[in-house]
């Protein structure tokens, strides 16, 4: 049989700002076969977009599709024309884009837009095409399926949006379905559901797929075939299992490096318990929205969080989006004066505003932003940038100043001369070492790091955490981690609070997180890391998955906000009463109504039952006391 | 808030007026006055008074619903706007009819063909209109459309209307001058609104779900370009009612604003002071539409 797709020699090429073409696609051939599932993987500017959306003759602004051959279906799709592409895209070759809030049409409601391309090449007419989007609908788990379609973009969740992508691609029973990373904006937890709604929709169909991403693990669930990409061209293409345990490529090796997690945070000895604390956080509420008789906000997202960071040592921070880790990082910088509590440097209580901060109160706390790109000023030299907080906190000028800028370029490992470059000019990773540059300047005491690697690729995250870790050392800086990536914390952070709807779930060691007995939450956010291996989706027990599909509801009061999902929960008593933080003998402080042995016997249970009712899975897990073992993996 | 802007503004003027040199008792009684007869003027108006006290008598009025006389004539204000309010009202509304749907159209048929020869065309026309001065345009249409071509007459005085001939008469001229720079301005702006969303990442999905570029246009962007383009129409006829001196000088047409640039070189306070209320009034009303248009688009603003 003929593959659906076969591309070759595809090159495609890019004007820079000079207006000098680059070539970002060179020389890539494969093919797709009907009814398989092949994954595009490499880092951002590997080429990986740029393929797929050259699969339906698309090519985005700023970019030319300037040779070889794409045949889909038995047709050339780069000699059609423009309104020949046009009745092509979205009734034979369907694409689900990575960010699902902005792909809709805020303006139009959700059924329009998930019919629209059925509308367009009126395969059917609009009430067929209603009816089916909603059993597509109910079929993808989307709740309230009749209703759904009334609503508009911004009324319903990033992982519900990314399902409805979804049906908008299957309305049209497409041929092939190109998926752009479509899980990637998604929580751990969300992921799941998502990946295992797509993986039923394509197999059950027989459909065709090319699935474009750059997590391995995520792949290794999705695709039959990977294709592994880097600056335009083809490393390696082999069958999923091959490529995860016989890579040929050095490439995908240091890819799969990439993917395992190591430890980069040097062990500190209890030697650092003595030293008084950095930073105190003391019972911090906060939130958003008028405030009641006794300060309590409208919206509360903070609710009773306090943590203490000793000099020279990180904590991180880890939650689903939602759960209020950025507002912490705000409360502590006083850019959200908190409601209720204190924030405490080296033992003296802050103002809670920024405003009303000493200079050198304001110089020890310095944030670091997710969005690399938007913290830098587009026109100012990176010398400029860096020169103001200089001036500011130090009052270095000329001179000394330059100097300084220069020093502090050599600490991120960057080269001085890249002082006199603009923002615009640098590469995503260099702009994140530029923004840490920026924080060193004020010579700060914490600095405040908020999803600082999410935006980066793997490899280029990876080297900003060793940054980091080296900086802390040579320096003595406390950082505050702030992450949604399990395997980053893990990394990097000697101690790790979970905050789950702005309470404090667990907090301990690093070491503590690895062993049970977990908050059922902390033992949730870790079995809902994708694992590096095939089958792993489709292991997930019942009892995750359940827990995994539920949003954050935030409740009121001291009760348990994690009682709507839990699978441990005794209803009238965790809904009711306020939860005790209580110390475990591993080390950590859990919020849970269940006590130290009631978890470790319920977690044995639970695994016990998975075993039995799943006897089909080939590699059962090692429970009971080797558990922790096996959690240390992730 | 509106409430505020107005008091600010009233303030502002009659700061202004202040600083200005000269007061009405000078203006009326030309310069051959004795300083007694100035003198006795300025006190039978009330002017010798301090400015803040004026101010508040002024304020005291407006609230009792009495905008007071005026001070060149001696004609109650309200009589003297009501002359010419309906004017201005109608040479504003004429104008608006026949720019805001021209403009919209040519915006909007641009931003789909952007780039094509329709495009170019449009746009070196449109900065060429913009970039003239109004009385030429004034002038050249008298001269063209008045003088040699004879169609329309070269004044309209707005009076006694009786037929559609008449009217359109009357009109044409005016109009055509105001429509052009008006037609020029909201169409680069409807444009750049429209191609602005065209950016969105949606409408690259809907792309790639197969839309061509005119439903693009209608159905994706332009649902999320109108807060904008609402804006930009009601910024560019709030210009309608005050600014539109030369216009009324070159047509000899009896508008609000002939009235105003005459109130202002008198220092006839009260009429430039209604004047500027009315003015302003008509803006934050155009504003405040444009902002409901705004919402009543966006879902996100609709619905919480």
């Amino acid at each position: 049989m003929a593959p659906v797709v076969k591309v070759e020699g595809l090159r495609v090429t890019a004007r820079d700002g000079r207006g000098q073409q680059n070539v970002i696609v060179n020389d890539v051939s494969f093919e797709v076969n009907s009814g398989e599932i092949i994954a595009l993987i490499g880092e951002s500017g590997s080429g990986k977009t740029t393929i797929a959306l050259s699969l339906m003759g698309y090519a985005r602004s700023g970019t030319r599709i300037a040779g070889g051959k794409v045949t889909f279906d038995r047709r050339e799709i780069l000699s059609l024309t423009q309104r020949e592409l046009s009745s092509l895209r979205g009734r034979d070759i369907a694409y689900v884009p990575q960010s699902a809030a902005a792909s809709f049409n805020p303006a139009k409601p959700l059924l329009k837009q998930v019919i629209e391309s059925s509308q367009i090449h009126r395969v059917m007419a609009p009430a067929e095409a209603r009816a089916k989007a909603v059993s597509l609908f109910r079929e993808l788990g989307l709740p309230n399926p009749e209703l759904l379609g009334t609503r508009f973009p911004h009324q319903v969740s990033g992982g519900q949006l990314q399902r409805l992508l979804a049906a908008m691609a299957l309305v049209t029973d497409p041929k092939l379905i190109i998926f752009d990373e479509p899980t990637t904006a998604l929580d751990v937890t969300t992921q799941i559901e998502v990946l295992r709604v797509f993986k039923k929709a394509i197999k059950e169909r027989g459909r065709t797929a090319v699935y474009v991403s750059h997590d391995l693990a995520v792949v290794a669930q999705m695709a039959d075939r990977i294709i592994v990409l880097r600056d335009g061209a083809i490393q390696e293409v082999n069958a999923t299992q091959y490529i995860l345990t016989a890579p040929k490529s050095d490439y995908t090796r240091t890819l799969l490096a990439a993917a395992e997690p190591q430890a980069r945070a040097v062990t500190r000895q209890a030697s650092g318990t003595a030293a008084a604390s950095v930073i105190e956080v003391k019972n911090i509420v906060a939130g958003y929205g008028a405030r009641d008789r006794e300060g309590f906000p409208a919206v509360p997202i903070l609710r009773d969080v306090s943590l203490a960071i000793r000099p020279g040592t990180t904590l991180g921070v880890i939650g689903e989006s939602g759960s209020g880790k950025s507002t912490l990082a705000r409360v502590i910088a006083g850019l959200l004066p908190a409601a209720r509590g204190e924030v405490q440097l080296n033992g003296v209580a802050l103002p809670k505003s920024a405003a009303a901060r000493t200079r050198d109160q304001l110089r020890r706390i310095q944030i670091v932003f997710q969005m690399a790109d938007t913290a830098l000023n587009p026109a100012r030299p990176i010398g400029r940038i860096l020169g103001r907080p200089l001036e500011f906190y130090h009052g270095l000028r000329g001179a000394r100043r330059a100097r300084r800028v220069a020093e502090l370029l050599e600490m991120v490992r960057l080269p001085a001369t890249m002082a006199e470059r603009y923002p615009g000019e640098l590469s995503g990773g260099q702009k994140q070492r530029i923004n840490l540059a920026r924080a060193l300047a004020a010579e700060p005491s914490l600095i405040l790091c908020d999803e600082v690697t999410s935006a980066l690729d793997t490899v280029v995250g990876a080297a900003i955490l060793d940054l980091l870790v080296e900086l802390q050392r040579e320096l003595g800086i406390a950082y505050l981690f702030i992450s949604h990536d399990l395997s980053t914390v893990k990394a990097i952070c000697d101690e790790v609070m979970i905050l789950y709807a702005g309470q404090i779930m667990e907090h301990g060691t690093r070491g503590a997180l690895c062993q049970r007995p977990l908050h059922p939450y902390s033992e949730l956010l870790i079995s809902s890391v994708p694992e590096l291996r095939q089958g792993w989706l489709e292991g997930i027990s019942e009892t995750v998955l359940k827990e995994a599909s539920g949003g954050i509801v935030r409740r009121a009061g001291a009760a348990c906000s994690f009682f709507e999902r839990c699978s441990l929960r005794i209803p009238g008593r965790c809904d009711v009463e306020p939860t005790p933080l209580r110390r475990f003998s591993k080390g950590a402080d859990i919020r849970c109504q269940r006590t130290e042995t009631e978890l470790i016997e319920l977690a044995a249970q639970r695994d016990a039952n998975e075993i039995s009712g799943r006897p089909e899975i080939s590699e059962p897990r090692d429970f009971g006391p080797g558990r922790g073992a096996q959690l240390i993996a992730w | 808030m509106a409430m505020l802007t107005l008091g600010f503004v009233s303030m502002a003027v009659f700061a202004g007026t202040e600083i200005l040199p000269g007061d009405v008792a000078e203006a009326v009684l030309g310069q051959n006055a004795t300083p007694e007869a100035v003198a006795g003027l300025r006190h039978a108006l009330h002017l010798d008074y301090p400015a803040h006290i004026r101010y508040f008598l002024w304020l005291i009025g407006i609230f009792s619903g009495d905008a007071g006389r005026s001070l060149a004539n001696n004609l109650p204000v309200t009589e003297l706007i009501a002359s010419r309010l309906p004017n201005s009202l109608m040479l504003a509304s004429v104008t608006a009819v026949v720019s805001v749907p021209i403009a919209l159209t040519l915006g909007i048929s641009s931003a789909i063909w952007r780039g094509s020869f329709f495009d170019r065309a449009a746009s070196f026309l449109t900065m060429s209109v913009v970039a003239m001065p109004e009385f030429l345009i004034a002038t050249l249409a008298v001269i063209i459309f008045a003088v040699n071509l004879r169609w329309f007459p070269a004044l309209s005085y707005a009076a006694g209307m009786v037929s559609i001939n008449q009217f359109f008469n009357q009109f044409a001229l005016p109009v055509f001058t105001l429509s052009c720079v008006l037609i020029a301005l909201m169409m680069r702006m409807t444009r750049a609104a429209v191609i602005d969303t065209l950016r969105s990442p949606y409408i690259e999905m809907a792309v790639l779900k197969g839309a061509r570029p005119i439903r693009l246009v209608l159905t994706h962007a332009l649902p999320n370009a109108i807060g904008p383009i609402a804006n930009a129409v009601a910024l560019s006829l709030s210009y309608l009612l005050g600014g539109t001196v030369v216009v009324e000088i070159v047509f000899g047409y009896p508008g609000l604003a002939r009235l105003l640039v005459d109130a202002v070189s008198n220092r006839d306070m009260p009429v430039v002071q209604a004047c500027v209320m009315i003015v302003c009034s008509a803006y934050l009303f155009l504003v405040i539409l444009a902002d409901i248009a705004g919402v009543l688009s966006n879902p996100r603003l609709r619905y919480r």
